[in-house]
């Protein structure tokens, strides 16, 4: 079956020729008008039709936006604040960071109507560290939308007021968990909060009740606005409504972004026609299907079992190549959609080595709050690391996975998940690399090969 | 299964064992009251949550109700409410008793959450246990054996951190041992509100340090170290002195203020070695100021009234009290002897200083010892028993200023002779010409101006050689105990005490606390159903209506409101 054609609803104007990041080319595109009549409509309204759209959330998890903005404690009294995710730290995820780059006044049209939505009148954008560029280019457009009135005191004439600011994170993965990103907002090291009570929904930001939401999220949030819940939710497939944006990374021929209705390509045609296949005389050998944190697959397993499609339940029996990149089929699989970024390793990889280079990643960024991802991840990224300069062990394999056995499920936040699953799904799916690497160091390295993390 | 549930209280169910706790416990303490250990670091009782330790984790389930119905759901099996388990382990510390609240913890699931936190706490502590003055204290030690592997699995590099970082004048970390419980931190911010702890770096390397430019030098900096759960932070002072298995603990009061806070003497062979907190969640929760914990250096001091003098040779006992009894004889003009009492005597002390004065006809006075004080647990009257010579009736209004009546009086010809109960009257503002016009007979510990000048010197012990009880602030009645035996040539004040009134009147008193406590109960009716013995080791409120009007110097400190005193408890 032919891959389906690209459906690009965020990335419509990414990479365009003539297109700037400006607000005078965004407005000849049509831009703000979605606002302009949003801030007409009743609060209450735009919130159902983000509830009927089904949008589910572009950070990592999934978790419907609609729910969320559900949660939020509208009773309290005290303010209500909306955070704008932008610290897109996963490795192999880069979509936000073009949506900033490109096409900021799009992610500062679909903040302003959550807001409006929401009755936030205080939104910042928190912007990760290494990304100074897009923070410019937000906090020029951020200029532009003021002095147009689109953002700031009485928007529009409506009476609304509402103020975004840009906060430059400082270099930390961790700050992309919402609890961790309001600790690190509030001036405090980016611990995150545990979860009850802290639920970002009732005691998030200052102890006010605030919505954390990605930078794709909001841009879908402004598609919705404009064209309905109703039609957003039949872009994609129930459940999986409206387009995922693939960052394609690794031993493909053409590594990039590609936006589709959710759950109308599997994993072979975005990789072997969408990307182009594996470079040549190569064969692909694993993939990781959202962000470095989501469990590998490996290219020749299979996984079978039932499916719920449409009321009925259906046998599937699917190859790496046939699942269908969407929340619900990847994590049936026993992996996950995340953030989309897809990372395809071929034969040339040696999954101890791969490993080695994520583990040296997680232990870096464990925040060193809650002890089994501190010690965990880096006790996993000794052992990975000495497998590889070092003396590796049979036994390491078994140590290895044990050690990341301890980790998810006992932590504060899900960065325990996000350690210890790339080592549990090497270890499952690469076992006898692990076990057979200390023969495998032997063999020389291909001239021109990478150093080793 | 236990009598329904008053409304304050939830009923929950730990290890299969039912028990009404009230609401807001958290399952650490929910389990404390049924024996159930849940092993913790980072939680303490009186700090904030934040549940980064992992050690506490259990298992917890709710009963099962059906969503549309919200009737129970039964379990065929047992015929009781199923329970639905949470698939993870959650939290003790952060989680708040509920109604039908289910907790295992002792299930296979715990037991391999427990092993894997002891072994990750484990695998960059410097397991150095021989060297570590924590060691026999240590929750790391104690949580290690009790739900820890037992060996090994861990063969890299362990992380290298500071070893020796002076974090202020008392206080010394050890970087390596330090399992980044917080406790520390939150304890410098919460309690004290003197943030300078924090931690720099991230992840495993993750190091425990003070603000740049700043100091962990705040009165109460020891307490970081008693809360340590491992041997991080070590008191500088107390440092590789001792093993803490050998010492002796003695429950103490802390006599540097009304404040009164409970304290252990930790001694061993009559040497004590450290002072720290006992809880008492009503008076000092548990935490104590490091001014009180270096009280017991005067123990020792070089200054310290060994030989009992009498105009200015060394004799016995019987001797001295003899002079002292022809001095009071000579001057038996009502109002010729005066006796200065003190407010850092006990109330049994204060009691027998009490039949003295009557005994002599003499006039009462105390000495006033107010400064600032900190809103925490020093307040501004620094004597730690003004209120017990309010109960004993030894004074009837409250000790102000210098002793300047006292001084007119002496200098007007009218008083001769001065009982010096643990007073220095130089200190209290008598002039060393009025100190020569008068006779003065001396009790007390340790050298100073009146003890020069006294015709008899009675040497006496210090607060950590004898036992009795302080009235505090909130008029809680506490005792404390000997914790080490007093110097050579010093004799306990109450048998000096009850020797002079002998001399002074005839009168035989007990000496002995519990004999001399019954005759207080007898002749005190605010302590007329208490024994030294029966009191509790947290104390006990007395009456303070009797004394509600009078102007006490104390401002608000932990536990205590100036504006509401302390009303009565039944004293049953």
């Amino acid at each position: 079956m032919p891959a389906p054609a690209q459906r690009r609803i965020i990335f419509q104007h990414i990479d365009e020729p003539g297109y700037t990041n400006d607000i005078g080319c965004y407005v000849r595109n049509g831009g703000y008008e979605v606002l302009k009549k949003a801030v007409g409509r009743k609060p209450e309204e735009l919130i159902d039709e983000v509830k009927k759209s089904g949008l589910r959330g572009r950070g990592g998890a999934g978790f419907p936006c609609g729910v969320k903005w559900g949660l939020v404690d509208r009773k309290s009294g005290k303010p209500i604040y909306l955070i704008v995710n932008a610290d897109e730290s996963e490795p192999g995820t880069f979509k936000d960071r073009y949506i900033m780059h490109q096409d900021p006044h799009q992610l500062i049209e679909g903040t302003m109507i959550s807001c409006f939505a929401n009755n936030v009148k205080q939104a910042y954008i928190y912007i990760r560290g290494e990304m100074p560029h897009g923070a410019r280019i937000l906090e020029k457009a951020i200029a532009e939308a003021r002095a147009a009135n689109f953002v700031g005191p009485n928007i529009l004439g409506t009476g609304y007021s509402c103020e975004i600011f840009v906060h430059r994170g400082a270099g930390a993965y961790i700050c992309g968990e919402e609890t961790g990103l309001i600790e690190s907002l509030e001036g405090k090291r980016a611990n995150p909060r545990i979860k009850p009570p802290y639920f970002p929904a009732v005691l998030g930001l200052y102890q006010c009740p605030t919505i954390v939401n990605n930078v794709e999220t909001l841009c879908h949030v402004k598609y919705i606005a404009e064209h309905g819940g109703e039609a957003y939710s039949k872009i994609g497939t129930p459940g999986n409504t409206g387009t995922r944006i693939f960052c394609v990374s690794g031993h493909v021929q053409r590594p990039g972004y590609y936006e589709f209705p959710a759950g109308t390509i599997t994993m072979g045609q975005l990789l072997n026609e969408v990307c182009g296949g594996p470079l040549p005389g190569r064969t692909f050998k694993a993939v990781i299907p959202g962000g470095s944190s989501a469990k590998i697959l490996r290219f020749g397993e299979r996984f079978k079992g039932k499916r719920k499609v449409g009321a009925e339940m259906l046998d599937y029996d699917w190859g790496v190549e046939d699942v269908p990149m969407d929340f619900d089929s990847l994590g049936m699989i026993g992996t996950m959609g995340g953030s989309g970024g897809v990372i395809v390793m071929d034969d040339t990889v040696n999954m101890v080595e791969a490993l080695a280079n994520i583990n040296a990643f997680y232990s870096h960024e464990s925040c060193g709050q809650c002890t089994p991802c501190r010690e965990g991840s880096l006790w996993m990224k000794k052992i990975s690391s000495r497998m590889v300069h070092g003396l590796a062990r049979p036994e390491d394999a078994a140590l290895l996975k044990s050690v990341a056995d301890q980790i998810p499920g006992r932590t504060i936040c899900a960065f325990g998940e996000a350690c210890s699953w790339p080592t549990q799904s090497f270890i499952a799916k690469f076992g006898d690399e692990f076990k057979q690497y200390s023969e495998t160091k032997k063999t020389a390295k291909p001239e021109g090969a990478h150093e080793l993390v | 299964m236990i009598a329904p549930a008053k409304p304050d209280l939830v009923t929950v169910n730990i290890d299969g064992k039912e028990i009404a706790v009230p609401k807001g416990t958290n399952v650490i303490e929910a389990a404390r009251l049924v024996n159930v250990d849940v092993p913790h670091y980072c939680y303490h009782p009186k700090l904030s949550i934040v549940g980064n330790c992992r050690m506490c984790l259990i298992e917890m389930g709710m009963p099962a109700v059906d969503p549309s119905t919200k009737a129970a759901i039964m379990d065929p099996a047992t015929g009781k409410q199923k329970i639905n388990w949470i698939p993870r382990p959650q939290i003790g510390c952060g989680t708040n008793v509920s109604p039908g609240l289910h907790v295992k913890t002792l299930s296979p699931m715990v037991k391999d959450a427990r092993e894997g936190v002891m072994e990750f706490l484990l695998i960059n502590h410097p397991l150095d246990c021989p060297i570590c003055d924590q060691a026999g204290e240590c929750k790391l030690q104690e949580q290690a054996t009790g739900y820890g592997r037992g060996y090994s699995r861990f063969i890299e590099q362990k992380n290298v951190k500071p070893k020796r970082t002076q974090l202020g004048p008392r206080v010394t970390l050890d970087d390596e041992r330090c399992i980044l419980c917080s406790r520390c931190i939150r304890f410098s911010k919460e309690i004290v509100k003197d943030d300078v702890l924090g931690f720099v770096d991230r992840g495993s390397y993750s190091t425990l340090t003070c603000y740049p430019g700043k100091k962990l030098e705040n009165n109460y900096s020891l307490n970081t170290v008693d809360i340590c759960p491992v041997g991080a932070l070590t008191s500088s002072d107390f440092r590789f002195k001792m093993r803490v298995w050998f010492l002796k603990q003695t429950n103490a009061i802390d006599t540097e203020s009304s404040v009164g806070a409970n304290t252990v003497v930790w001694s061993r062979e009559g040497v004590i070695y450290r002072i720290t907190p006992r809880r008492n969640d009503d008076v000092n929760d548990t935490w104590l100021a490091d001014s009180a914990r270096v009280l017991f250096k005067a123990v020792k001091a070089s200054d310290r009234l060994t030989a009992i003098k009498i105009n200015g040779t060394d004799g016995a006992l019987d001797v001295a009290v003899n002079a002292a009894a022809e001095l009071f004889k000579s001057n038996s003009a009502p109002g010729a002897i005066a006796v200065v009492g003190s407010g850092r005597s006990s109330v049994e002390e204060q009691f027998l200083t009490r039949k003295l004065a009557d005994a002599l006809k003499a006039s009462t006075q105390l000495v006033s010892r107010v400064g600032q004080g900190d809103q925490l647990l020093i307040s501004a009257d620094r004597n730690p028993n003004v209120r017990g010579a309010l109960v004993t009736g030894l004074i009837t209004a409250l000790p102000f200023g210098e002793l300047t009546g006292l001084g007119a009086q002496i200098d007007a010809g009218k008083v001769k002779v001065i009982v010096a109960i643990n007073e220095d009257l130089a200190a209290a503002g008598l002039t060393s010409a009025q100190l020569t016009k008068v006779s003065v007979v001396y009790l007390g510990s340790h050298f100073n101006a009146s003890s020069a000048a006294a015709k008899v010197v009675l040497p006496t012990l210090s607060p950590f050689e004898k036992s009795g009880t302080f009235v505090n602030q909130q008029f809680r009645i506490q005792k404390f105990f000997k914790a080490v035996p007093g110097p050579v040539g010093a004799t306990d004040d109450l048998m000096v005490l009850a020797k002079l009134v002998t001399a002074a009147a005839g009168l035989t008193l007990p000496a002995e606390i519990n004999a001399l406590w019954k005759v207080i109960a007898a002749e005190v009716p605010a302590l007329g159903t208490m024994a030294f013995a029966n009191l509790p080791e947290t104390g006990l409120l007395l009456d303070a209506t009797p004394f509600a009007a009078l102007p006490f110097a104390e401002g608000e400190t932990l536990h205590y409101k100036p504006a509401q005193p302390a009303v009565a408890a039944a004293t049953a």
